[in-house]
């Protein structure tokens, strides 16, 4: 403690006299990890609606007839890659080398951007087929669920987008690397979410 | 003048702030009712009351007590500034409550088993087992916007908004609902249950009396809920059959088409008898498959405990709802006004599917016709 | 112009949606509208304006925020008790051929607005305001983690509450109860606006929720003043950790549940339709799965705030503090265990039904626990009465009947018979009026004068206080009787004329209840006008334990020019008691976070982007969603976000305090 009360007799330090020195936004990261935490919340729901509702197809079509596991296994491979090449402009950042972590998060926007582009494409044949989210409760939660995903995977890309344009104008100072690491833990645990989303939606529903 | 400035005058505002005292005068129907599951649950009552009272009594006790004596006036009292823990003391505040809600918490096991309502009776009364080879009566419920719909399959007869049945025998019902979520509920009889569309819940009962005792919707479920109430007659056995009788003769049959012009929003439906009923109405009505063009064969909820049957718990019915607002194009789209605008029928228009029916809104100005002032009743 | 540019215009706003029909309303909105002329006339004669935008609505100290959260609980807690009233005299008069004065259409908005108004809007800003005021003083912080935030949470609320107050003259609120239980909530059977006004009041209100649940969390767990572990906070900041845990982690809940429902109502989809494989009974579990920890996040703060209030009055530390803490965390942990005990009469099995019923017994455990805490921080102390601690044993005495009567509640086969009863209503009432409420008005007693500088009125309190219990004895006991005579909830209209007297009763308990909410506003009335009597200049006028007194009443903006050290639980007792000198050279720079208005303006775009919404006016929730955006884009591009407060400003207002405290030392 840095505390310098002089002491006077056995009274004990009660007020620091000199400032300790706090980082600035030092709670911000456990702040975003509490947010990521609530989204996560909102997404058991809709797994939660998900386990409940995917096999409702209503006399409709089924997931086993719907889904096309190899685009969506393509579509994966993309949020995978651009969780990879994150992680690179993380290692960049560490570096300090700004063109690096520029071209590595372009390198990322451009894998997420192929993610959106497929699943808007899947989502178009699908109401295309008839199958839209009005169709059964099946579809309501397929959409609502990989829609949510989809719409956080938006946001991501206007964050990244913002910040490569903050990282520009004023470089790796520390409150930019605050919001990297930040967007960083952001970008993977959409990437966890999709595994999930992978996993119980289209695998196990391609099974059914 | 009305009731209620008439219940603000002197004497009868006397009247007023003693009746609660006399508690005598007031029926407890829940404390004190006519069938022997509510009979029971009452008890239960009592007794989870009498488990609790053995703890909050001596608290609500101790905080006076405290209160008084350790006021700040009293110099008298003890004054120990720095005590803050007292091992014996914890161990008693905790394990107190526990042993209560160990109590408590077993005999809720045992009477939620006992007394739960898909669970057929093992008895008529206390003493009174039920009579070897005696099925229970069977009477489907379909809670409709907003009245009752009895249908008994047996007996081939249906009636709205009047509830019959032979005291001392097991009913059996079955129910669900046409729209909205209500519940079905005679005080008087036993607990209440949902009654829920697209599904079927079951509740066993049986009334001990004879005599009319009241039924209502607990769970609100639109415009006309208030009004959703039917009496419940209880009845011996040969009155039962008599009363089955008239009905057939009274002519008047319930097929699917009367169903879906029953069906229709109305508001304090006098009640009204059917002498026939379409065979496998209620299944077709749980399946949501009424409407001539609907098809069956969805399946039904069931259960959850029931380990017996087991079926998916959803209903797989193609989806004819509303579109979804985002869906519509500007000329699909109503304005949505406010709804007291224009001025409709009188509240309690009977005419089933009358659209004034929905629009319980018309600011007339009630009638007082000269009864009982509030403090008499 | 074509009717169709019309509705692409206007959606389906109209004339029509305009209740110029309906006299009470119209009186309504005559006398908010006349009031709220005078008030911004009386704001720009006296040229506040700039005062209120610079130094209030764009603030990011937690101690206004949590002021602004404290005046728009109290503004709505009017409407809702507006509400509570209308609801009384209607259901004391309508018997018979009386149909009283309220049809369906008005009375069912009514007590849906009643809940909806009084959860979401009176309980929770008091609650978060209490803790937004408290907490960071309580740990020697002197700010929350996130200030910008904090002020973007109160304006997100704010704009809530403000669609609910648009939709009693623009269109009409939800017919459906508080919960919106679906399908009754769905388009099939709701098309109006009453339904999307509740979801987009409770979503945007949710948002500035959750951001406050997360600020208040990383504000306890990181900005704690060095020395005070965890097991050396104040019970009232454990009791805030605990409900902004259960806020975080309930709320995505809600959201989640309301998303689900605007899409059936907005795209079509089908999960709680009666058709397409729809399931209602998924919307009554998940919005139960809220609602239930929501009972606790109110709850706790409240038992946080008797806790110090026992614990100051006895003039005594808190008996059992670490069993106190035990007890807060088992209640956090088991109030997700316990939803389902608010539909067993849904057809669940009996082992289903009985898991629930014995968990929710379980939670009376802690509870009980709890309440012999206090009483044996009573035992053997020297318990001045004033009025939080006035409060506080109205509480005891009040509470324990409401947790009896709630265990009963937790019985299944008892629950059959009083489920959706009066029994109920007067249950909730009694844990919520006789918890939440008096534990608030005990905080609000206790803290005012650390907020303002001097002390609330006594004589107007005590009659306030005796109103509000003896108004909710009489306004709660008859309904209670009520329930067990098989009455039932949210009835309009009776035929048994004998059941009449009881409600009359219970509307002459509403009517005490009035008087008590009338006393309140006079004793602030009252207090500010006597406020010279009334002052308090040492800071801690309760001779009190904790932190937050230790400093100057009100506060200057930095809480604390030098960051105090703990040495134990109750801190500030412990500095008094060993003669902690409180520094008077030496004041440093402090640095702090610099007022935005950005928090008000993207308030006011979601309320824009709700309100577009709710009368089907795309094009305008389309701008205004992209205003929000654009604006919070820019936002992050504002660096400066922080600025020192001089040492010589420092040195001045602490060389103030010191000379009062001089001269109230001689």
């Amino acid at each position: 403690m840095s505390a310098t009360t002089v002491p006077t007799g056995d009274t004990p330090v009660f007020y620091q006299l000199e400032e300790e020195h706090h980082e600035p936004g030092g709670s911000t990261l456990l702040g975003f990890w509490m947010y990521l935490m609530s989204d996560c919340l909102i997404f058991a729901m809709l797994f939660a609606a998900w386990g409940v509702y995917g096999t409702s197809f209503a006399g409709g079509p089924t997931s086993h007839e719907l889904f096309k596991l190899p685009l969506v296994a393509v579509n994966t491979a993309m949020l995978l890659f651009s969780s990879i090449t994150y992680g690179f402009a993380m290692i960049a950042m560490q570096e300090q080398r700004k063109g690096a972590v520029q071209a590595w998060l372009l390198l990322t926007a451009l894998f997420g951007a192929a993610f959106l582009g497929i699943e808007l494409y899947e989502f178009s044949e699908l109401i295309h087929e008839g199958a839209g989210p009005w169709r059964s409760a099946f579809l309501s939660s397929f959409f609502t669920l990989v829609g949510t995903h989809g719409l956080h995977v938006t946001f991501g890309l206007i964050w990244l987008f913002t910040l490569m344009v903050q990282i520009g104008r004023k470089g790796l100072i520390p409150a930019n690397v605050r919001r990297l690491q930040c967007l960083s833990l952001f970008w993977h645990f959409l990437d966890v979410i999709w595994i999930g989303v992978f996993t119980f939606v289209y695998l196990f529903g391609a099974m059914r | 003048m009305t009731p209620f400035r008439r219940a603000l005058r002197p004497t009868a505002l006397i009247a007023t702030l003693a009746a609660p005292l006399i508690l005598g005068g007031c029926d407890l129907v829940v404390m004190n009712p006519s069938g022997d599951v509510a009979r029971q649950q009452a008890d239960l009552i009592l007794w989870s009351v009498f488990l609790m009272l053995l703890i909050i009594v001596p608290v609500m006790i101790l905080t006076v007590v405290f209160a008084v004596k350790y006021r700040a006036s009293n110099t008298e009292s003890e004054y120990k500034p720095d005590w803050d823990h007292s091992t014996r003391i914890e161990l008693v505040i905790w394990s107190a409550p526990l042993l209560i809600i160990i109590a408590l918490g077993a005999l809720t096991w045992l009477t939620t088993h006992q007394l739960d309502p898909y669970r057929p009776l093992d008895r008529i009364a206390p003493g009174k087992p039920i009579p070897a080879g005696q099925e229970p009566l069977e009477i489907q419920v379909v809670s409709l916007d907003w009245k009752w719909l009895f249908i008994y399959p047996e007996q081939g007869v249906a009636t709205v908004n009047e509830l019959v049945l032979p005291a001392d025998r097991q009913v059996r019902f079955r129910l669900t609902s046409s729209s909205v979520m209500n519940t079905f509920y005679v005080p008087a009889m036993a607990g209440m249950i949902y009654t829920m569309p697209g599904m079927e819940t079951k509740l066993h009962a049986v009334m001990n009396r004879v005599g009319t005792f009241e039924g209502v919707s607990a769970n609100y479920s639109g415009a006309g809920f208030s009004d959703m109430r039917f009496p419940t007659l209880s009845v011996d056995n040969a009155g039962f059959d008599q009363w089955v009788a008239k009905t057939k003769a009274s002519g008047g049959s319930l097929d699917a088409a009367q169903y879906l012009t029953l069906e229709k929003p109305s508001e304090k439906v006098p009640a009204m008898h059917f002498g026939a009923i379409e065979a496998g109405l209620f299944d077709r009505i749980v399946q949501m498959c009424v409407k001539p063009g609907t098809t069956c064969g969805g399946h039904m909820m069931h259960h959850g405990a029931g380990a017996q049957e087991v079926a998916p718990a959803v209903n797989n019915r193609s989806g004819d709802g509303a579109d979804g607002a985002l869906m519509k194009s500007p000329d699909e789209m109503k304005t949505s006004p406010h709804l007291t605008h224009p001025h409709g029928a009188p509240a309690g228009h009977s005419e089933p599917g009358a659209d004034s029916n929905r629009n319980m809104t018309r600011m007339d100005a009630p009638a007082y016709p000269g009864r009982a002032a509030a403090g008499e009743a | 112009m074509s009717d169709t540019l019309i509705k692409m215009i206007f959606g389906r706003l109209s004339i029509e949606s305009l209740p110029i029909h309906e006299p009470i309303v119209v009186a309504t909105f005559a006398g908010v509208a006349l009031g709220g002329i005078a008030l911004v006339g009386a704001l720009t004669y006296f040229r506040l304006w700039g005062y209120l935008w610079k130094e209030w609505f764009t603030t990011v100290d937690h101690k206004r925020i949590g002021i602004m959260y404290m005046v728009l609980g109290l503004v709505m807690l009017l409407r809702g008790f507006a509400d509570a009233i209308m609801m009384r005299l209607q259901q004391s008069m309508a018997f018979g051929a009386n149909e009283g004065y309220l049809n369906s259409h008005h009375y069912d908005q009514i007590f849906t607005a009643h809940g909806v108004i009084m959860i979401f809007f009176v309980a929770m800003p008091f609650v978060t305001g209490l803790m937004n005021f408290v907490v960071p003083l309580q740990i020697g912080a002197r700010d929350v983690s996130f200030p910008f935030l904090n002020n973007f949470s109160f304006w997100m609320t704010a704009a809530g509450a403000a669609l609910v107050m648009a939709s009693l003259f623009i269109g009409e609120f939800a017919r459906t109860g508080w919960l919106a239980m679906a399908p009754l909530s769905g388009l099939d059977y709701s098309p109006d606006v009453g339904v999307d006004y509740y979801i987009w009041a409770l979503q945007i209100a949710g948002v500035g929720t959750l951001l406050s649940g997360v600020n208040l969390v990383a504000t306890i767990v990181k900005m704690r003043a060095p020395g005070m572990g965890l097991m050396k906070m104040p019970i009232f900041t454990w009791t805030a950790l605990a409900t902004n845990i259960l806020i975080v982690a309930a709320f995505p809940v809600l959201t989640a549940v309301l998303a689900m429902l605007s899409l059936d109502r907005y795209v079509g989809t089908q999960f709680f339709t009666n058709t397409g494989g729809g399931n209602p009974m998924m919307y009554v579990n998940m919005i139960w799965i809220w609602g239930h920890p929501e009972v606790y996040i109110l709850i706790l703060p409240a038992f946080g705030i008797f806790s110090e209030v026992t614990s100051t009055f006895s003039g005594k530390r808190l008996f059992g503090y670490t069993s106190m803490v035990y007890a807060v965390l088992v209640i956090t942990i088991l109030s997700y265990l316990v939803w389902l005990h608010h539909f067993f009469t849904m057809g669940s099995g009996a082992s289903v039904n009985s898991f629930f019923g014995i968990t929710t017994m379980i939670i009376s455990i802690p509870t009980g626990a709890k309440i012999f805490n206090w009483l044996f921080t009573m035992y053997k102390g020297r318990i001045r009465f004033e009025l939080p601690m006035m409060w506080t044993v109205a509480f005891m005495l009040t509470f324990v009947i409401g947790g009896m009567t709630g265990v009963m509640l937790a019985v299944p086969p008892a629950d059959f018979v009083l489920h959706n009863s009066l029994f109920l209503v007067a249950h909730f009432h009694n844990v919520i009026i006789g918890g939440v409420l008096f534990g608030l008005f005990a905080g609000i007693n206790y803290w005012w004068p650390k907020a303002f500088g001097f002390k609330l009125d006594k004589k107007w309190g005590l009659v306030s206080f005796w109103c509000w219990v003896v108004g909710f004895w009489v306004a709660f006991t008859p309904l209670y009787v009520l329930g067990l005579m098989g009455v039932t909830r949210r009835l309009r209209h009776f035929e048994d004329p004998s059941l009449q007297i009881w409600f009359v009763v219970a509307a002459i308990g509403a009517a005490i209840i009035a008087v008590g909410i009338a006393a309140f506003l006079m004793q602030i009335f009252v207090s500010i006008r006597n406020r010279e009597a009334l002052r308090d200049d040492s800071g801690d006028p309760w001779n009190a334990r904790t932190l937050e007194w230790a400093t100057s009443s009100p506060p200057p903006a930095y809480n604390f020019a030098f960051s105090p050290v703990i040495h134990d639980l109750d801190a500030w007792y412990d500095m008094k008691a060993r003669g902690a000198k409180r520094p008077i050279t030496g004041y440093l720079p402090i640095h702090m976070p610099k007022n935005t208005g950005t928090g008000i303006i993207l308030a006011g775009f979601s309320l824009v982007v709700g309100f577009a919404m709710i009368w089907y006016i795309w094009w305008l929730a389309a701008a205004a969603f992209l205003g929000l955006l654009v604006t919070a884009i820019v936002h992050t591009f504002n660096y400066d976000r922080d600025f020192y407060i001089s040492a010589e400003e420092v040195t001045e207002t602490e060389n103030a305090r010191t000379t009062v405290l001089a001269r109230l030392g001689a």
